[in-house]
């Protein structure tokens, strides 16, 4: 599903990629967690294809087509689809119209016909139904004066609709309380199938008691430094970082 | 949304230099000799078959006119223009007075076909497309070629015609009104207005009438080097209403010219007058050679109590606006609005806004601006809010908002409030705002082209403006914005 090779990234002359390798297979659940400052984020923009990020080397690719040469559009055409860890605020653009803009245009980027409108308004609905969104959220402009918890719902929404084959997660944890944290994730787990890959990043293993990955990776300066299954995050999540930490400063 | 889809579309369809309306007619010109003088003023008089008195007036104005000087505290900059080397007056040739479609030169209905103007009487009384009940009064350059509807507005005692026509015709009419708005002395563009106008609209509402469709004129300038000088008057008589859109494109041309038009408007006791607009004339090309320099002065007057006077505006052409459709609000409980989209890109300079000058007691008005900058463009919004002594009870509300798209373009704001009444309440907002390389990215990985996000966040910054359109113009509008950020992007 998806392969990268040594991939070098820098961003104004800072190195924050280091000849990273990660393979995510089809149907799997890989989580990347590691400490502040390890790259996580970077990864999931250059995969999604965010200006400003300088691939010095490697390679990124979905189902073997080589992402770095798309634009992000295309990529979200592919199969990308990376719910933000602080989703944008659009002012002026009501929710249900960006939403049909962007289906509409990922549909016709694969050729497919546009969706009518009562189609489309069905399947908002049944997402929103899933996410315990209230209606009158769908309403108003996107992501304006949402709460936190509202903006990660609203990309969980989101991504059932578009139903991308490769999802990324970047920390969709934070800023969730309790029952928001729950809903999120049984969102995530409704969309799990053997054609769907997701890359989940965060810091806690809190969102893996919920959303349980098969694999998990460690990441650190820029690279995977260790893969292991999902009680790896049990591990991390009892003694911390520092061992990773130490053997940075050894 | 199928709209943004297909303005999208639109934008694609068309090349990056090309300016869509940039098409020439060949069509047999008759002309004035070049320059003003009071010999021009004459021919076009005469041309006109005016009056003796409208001869006099023109030639009032041009004296007043040669004392004045050209303003220059705009924000927008150009080279001096020379007013001996335009011609004042240009007209087709072989065009009497048509008195029906299939007597006006075939290549002028093709250029409206190409512009895509509804002039097709036959199609629409035969109700081929219901919906957008149109009248159409087509100025190609100083000529009204055809006047549609005429016969069914005659019934409701709507009088819209030619201004040429209405002074021969309707001359107390046009004696009692000509001027009172927008006196002939007011300001270097319209003093020359008023010596050289060529044509433009004449509408009359009588009392109590509701005009039974929406008006509409078309302009377009087409001869080279023709300024065109149109005079609109429109008069809603007591408890009459009426809604008019004028719209305007003109060809590719490389030297700039000039458009000096003006515009007045009279509402009565409880009458309401909606003027709205769509201007996209040519717009110079990228390094700022040529474009229409759009010099017009518009103003309402609510002469009656609790009339309403209603301005909204689509500005995407020119490459110098100047341009302030104001409202003066004479009567008691009169209310102005004015509702405003100007989308500069390239190297057009914008410097438009409003005036809405409270007189009467009870008086409102609102002012809703936004302005779009793109490209290496200059757009100033530039509003004058007072109120008189006696204008006890005065209210305005203005907001005014300016989306950068780009960092070589500039948006700049110029609010003048005067209150000589202490009853009077003034509120004023503004923001300006950048679409954001986040905010593009994000949408561009939801699967948005860089075009289509920008089209969809420029539609949802206007759509409180698009909205106060008349209904089949708002879609036609929106895709002129996007056609006019064409580029603007990336």
């Amino acid at each position: 599903m998806l392969e990268i090779k040594n991939l070098v990234v820098q961003i104004e002359d800072k190195r924050i990629l280091n000849g990273l390798n990660l393979t995510v297979n089809k149907g799997e659940v890989a989580a990347i967690m590691g400490p502040n400052g390890s790259g996580k984020s970077t990864l999931s923009y250059v995969i999604a294809g965010k200006e400003d990020y300088e691939v010095l080397d490697g390679e990124i690719l979905l189902d073997g087509q080589n992402l770095l040469e798309m634009e992000p559009d295309q990529r979200a055409a592919a199969g990308v689809f990376l719910a933000f860890q602080y989703p944008l605020e659009i002012p002026g653009v009501g929710t249900m119209t960006f939403l049909k803009a962007a289906l509409n245009a990922q549909r016709k980027a694969r050729g497919q016909d546009e969706l009518t409108t009562p189609d489309f308004i069905k399947q908002v609905n049944a997402a929103a139904a899933k996410l315990e969104m209230p209606k009158d959220m769908l309403k108003r402009a996107l992501n304006v004066g949402f709460s936190g918890g509202e903006k990660k719902r609203m990309e969980i929404l989101q991504m059932a609709l578009l139903q991308p084959s490769f999802c990324i997660l970047d920390e969709t944890d934070s800023g969730l309380d309790i029952d928001a944290l729950r809903i999120v994730s049984e969102g995530v787990n409704s969309l799990r199938s053997p054609d769907r890959a997701f890359l989940v990043i965060t810091h806690y293993q809190r969102l893996l008691n919920h959303i349980v990955p098969d694999t998990v990776h460690v990441m650190h300066g820029g690279r995977i430094v260790r893969t292991g299954g999902k009680e790896l995050a049990l591990e991390l999540e009892a003694n911390g970082y520092a061992d990773y930490r130490e053997s940075e400063a050894a | 949304m199928p709209a943004v889809q297909e303005t999208i579309d639109q934008v694609r369809s068309i090349d990056v230099d090309q300016y869509k309306y940039g098409f020439e007619t060949e069509v047999e010109m008759e002309k004035a000799p070049k320059g003003l003088s009071e010999d021009v003023i004459r021919f076009i008089s005469a041309k006109k078959g005016e009056p003796e008195w409208m001869l006099q007036w023109r030639l009032d104005a041009y004296k007043r006119w040669l004392t004045m000087k050209e303003p220059n505290w705009a924000r927008v900059s150009y080279d001096k223009i020379d007013y001996n080397d335009i011609y004042y007056y240009a007209a087709p040739k072989k065009n009497p007075a048509p008195k029906s479609l299939d007597e006006v030169d075939p290549e002028i209905l093709k250029t409206y076909e190409k512009l895509g103007i509804p002039l097709r009487e036959q199609e629409i009384l035969a109700g081929v497309e219901p919906s957008s009940r149109v009248a159409v009064d087509a100025v190609f350059d100083s000529v009204s070629v055809a006047t549609t509807f005429k016969e069914e507005l005659k019934k409701a005692g709507v009088i819209f015609m030619p201004i040429s026509e209405a002074i021969r015709e309707y001359p107390d009419l046009v004696r009692q009104y000509l001027g009172s708005v927008v006196p002939v002395t007011d300001n270097f563009f319209a003093t020359l207005n008023s010596a050289v106008f060529t044509d433009g609209s004449f509408v009359y509402i009588p009392p109590g009438v509701r005009c039974p469709m929406e008006l509409s004129t078309y302009f377009r300038i087409n001869e080279k080097n023709t300024g065109q000088f149109e005079r609109t008057l429109i008069i809603a008589d007591k408890g009459s209403y009426v809604s008019y859109l004028e719209g305007c494109t003109a060809p590719k041309r490389d030297e700039n010219q000039l458009h000096a038009a003006v515009v007045e408007l009279i509402a009565l006791d409880d009458a309401e007058i909606k003027y709205s607009t769509v201007q996209n004339w040519y717009p110079g090309d990228a390094q700022g050679r040529g474009g229409i320099y759009n010099f017009v002065t518009k103003r309402g007057d609510c002469r009656g109590k609790n009339s309403v006077i209603t301005w909204t505006q689509v500005e995407t052409g020119s490459a110098i606006t100047w341009k302030y459709p104001s409202c003066i609000l004479r009567g008691d409980n009169s209310r102005g609005e004015f509702y405003s989209i100007a989308v500069s890109n390239g190297m057009q300079q914008v410097d438009s806004g409003t005036k809405m000058i409270h007189l009467g007691k009870n008086t409102t008005s609102r002012i809703i601006s936004k302005g779009i900058a793109a490209g290496k463009s200059e757009n100033t919004y530039r509003g004058l809010v007072s109120a008189h002594r006696k204008a006890t009870g005065a209210r305005n509300f203005t907001n005014c908002d300016s989306l950068l798209i780009g960092n070589q373009c500039g948006a700049h704001t110029v609010p003048y409030i005067e209150s000589k009444n202490a009853t009077a309440v003034f509120e004023h907002e503004a923001t300006t705002s950048k679409i954001s390389e986040d905010q593009m990215f994000y949408c561009q990985q939801r699967g948005l082209s860089e075009e289509e996000a920008t089209a969809l966040i420029v539609n949802g910054f206007v759509k409180d403006v698009l909205q106060q359109l008349p209904m089949e113009f708002a879609v036609e509008a929106q895709k002129l914005i996007s056609i006019s950020l064409e580029g603007s992007v990336g």
